[in-house]
């Protein structure tokens, strides 16, 4: 028991850096992602791994506000990624960056329905419908913004019945068939390809979420966080980010 | 009377050790709350906690905590009093399921009440399409949600009460002809006065901070399932001070609750 709680004081201390199985020297670098970049991004740290044996990058995924929020309290990180460029300000406007904010990919938006689509939708129109069950992103992040734009840009009033903190635990409802719809990103369709049904919205392409990176000023390994930063905007990582929905920036 | 003057005059000093560890332990659980009073607005408390935001979180913690503490009360009390007068086989297992709740991460109890009252639940699809009624995303799934959470609170209250309580007024009550019903009813309950409003406050305070399995169970809307602490975490993405001062509302409360209380929780006699 007691050289359990040492290894585990230890680890907490080493922070991030350890020893892998082999007996190497292992670093880790922290990625502050926006919750819609969950599943790209964790190829992007496996491609990351990759270039850089002897470096796991790990993730802290949540709404972008809330991320910012984090950076400026102090939380250790090295790299954060937004969905949201007023976070990203916030936080280079405080210092907390090395370099400025560059935006490296954009998204749209689409409805998403369970798949086999019980509520029978057909478009925007039927977020107004008291019978189906639908949810939004809370206003605060970006996909709450854009989804309100686009009702409103249609002229629906709509009967929301749930605002969630993050895209992604809007997303889980509606795989689990709790809502009948709900507004989120393209990529998130993609993400969720067979539990989840993508209907096209018109103007979605005036409506884009748009994505920036920056390293992080309080970084342990400045070096290896820009050099994250790098493989996002590169060929390599413009392809994954395509893959997984999103537009180019 | 002497005894307890005698123990006073020769109490030794406590041991350095145990002051300055409980020392620490004070100031580890009290840092956080000072550190959120220093950071409070103030001067814009007024205003912040009269925003429609606000008021409506307000109203419908209020309202849900007192419906599920009602709820606890009408189920809570009968249990606790079988769980401490009828010898059954299974008792200590049924005590261990009914107080889990008290342990289990709020968040797998909102899992689990989705997968029973959910659209698609073990119960809730046969409440969704005959009968119509839907309790995720409701104000009533709020109430769920609290009650399951905090109902054990007021079961653990009354049952140590029970237990404390002398039995033979209830055997005397036997033994002049009463009913175990109207024993329970006449006799039982007014006595246990006491310790069902301590379980009550304790469970309505509980259903006040309730949090997890709220927002997975009954999600997120202002006006309908936003209770004070989802309205806390919805600020805080934006309005860091509305954040802070919903927050002082429920430091306030609860301790508040738990001044009220006085001691009849922890050390029950």
């Amino acid at each position: 028991m007691r050289r359990l709680a040492a290894v585990g004081l230890v680890a907490v201390l080493a922070g991030g850096c350890g020893t892998d199985a082999a007996g190497g020297t292992t670093v880790t670098i922290t990625v502050f992602a926006a919750a819609s970049l969950t599943d790209a991004f964790g190829e992007l740290g496996q491609a990351f791994s990759a270039e850089h044996p002897g470096v796991r990058v790990r993730f802290n995924v949540g709404p972008s506000p809330v991320l910012a929020t984090q950076v400026l309290e102090g939380a250790p990180g090295d790299v954060l990624a937004s969905a949201d460029p007023s976070a990203t300000s916030r936080v280079a406007a405080a210092g907390a960056t090395l370099d400025t904010p560059a935006v490296f990919a954009r998204n749209s938006m689409e409805i998403a329905v369970p798949a086999g689509n019980p509520g029978r939708v057909a478009g925007l129109a039927d977020f107004a419908r008291s019978d189906l069950l639908v949810g939004a992103c809370a206003e605060e992040v970006p996909c709450g913004r854009l989804a309100r734009r686009l009702l409103a840009d249609a002229a629906v009033a709509p009967a929301i019945d749930t605002e969630e903190a993050d895209v992604r635990s809007l997303l889980t409802r509606i795989e689990a068939g709790e809502l009948d719809a709900g507004l989120v990103y393209r990529s998130d369709v993609l993400a969720a390809a067979g539990r989840v049904e993508g209907i096209d919205v018109p103007g979605a392409d005036q409506a884009l979420a748009t994505y920036e990176i920056v390293a992080l000023d309080g970084s342990a390994a400045p070096g290896l966080a820009r050099a994250f930063v790098a493989l996002v905007g590169s060929g390599v990582g413009q392809r994954i980010l395509a893959d997984h929905g999103f537009l180019p920036r | 009377m002497t005894a307890p003057r005698l123990a006073r005059r020769r109490a030794p000093r406590p041991p350095l050790v145990l002051v300055v560890l409980a020392g620490t332990g004070v100031v580890f659980v009290t840092l956080p709350l000072v550190a959120l009073v220093q950071r409070a607005p103030w001067r814009q408390l007024g205003s912040l906690l009269v925003r429609p935001g606000v008021v409506d979180a307000l109203w419908l913690s209020m309202v849900t905590a007192g419906a599920a503490t009602g709820v606890s009360l009408v189920l809570g009390v009968p249990l606790a009093w079988v769980l401490a007068r009828v010898e059954f086989s299974g008792r200590r297992v049924v005590r261990a399921l009914v107080t889990l709740p008290m342990v289990l991460p709020p968040v797998v109890a909102g899992v689990a009440l989705l997968f029973a009252f959910g659209r698609r639940g073990l119960v809730g699809q046969w409440l969704d399409t005959p009968l119509g009624i839907l309790l995720p995303f409701s104000t009533t799934g709020v109430v769920v949600a609290q009650t399951f959470v905090a109902m054990p609170f007021l079961v653990v209250t009354v049952e140590a009460g029970l237990r404390g309580a002398d039995r033979r007024y209830e055997d005397a009550a036997a033994t002049l002809g009463a009913s175990r019903w109207t024993t329970f009813r006449r006799l039982t309950v007014p006595m246990l006065a006491p310790a069902i409003a301590a379980g009550a406050l304790l469970c309505w305070a509980r259903a006040l901070g309730e949090f997890g399995a709220t927002i997975t169970f009954a999600g997120n809307l202002q006006g309908r399932t936003r209770t004070l602490p989802l309205a806390v975490f919805a600020a805080l993405e934006g309005d860091r001070e509305a954040a802070i001062a919903l927050s002082l509302v429920l430091v306030v409360i609860s301790l508040v609750v738990l001044l009220a209380l006085r001691d009849r929780w922890w050390a029950p006699r």
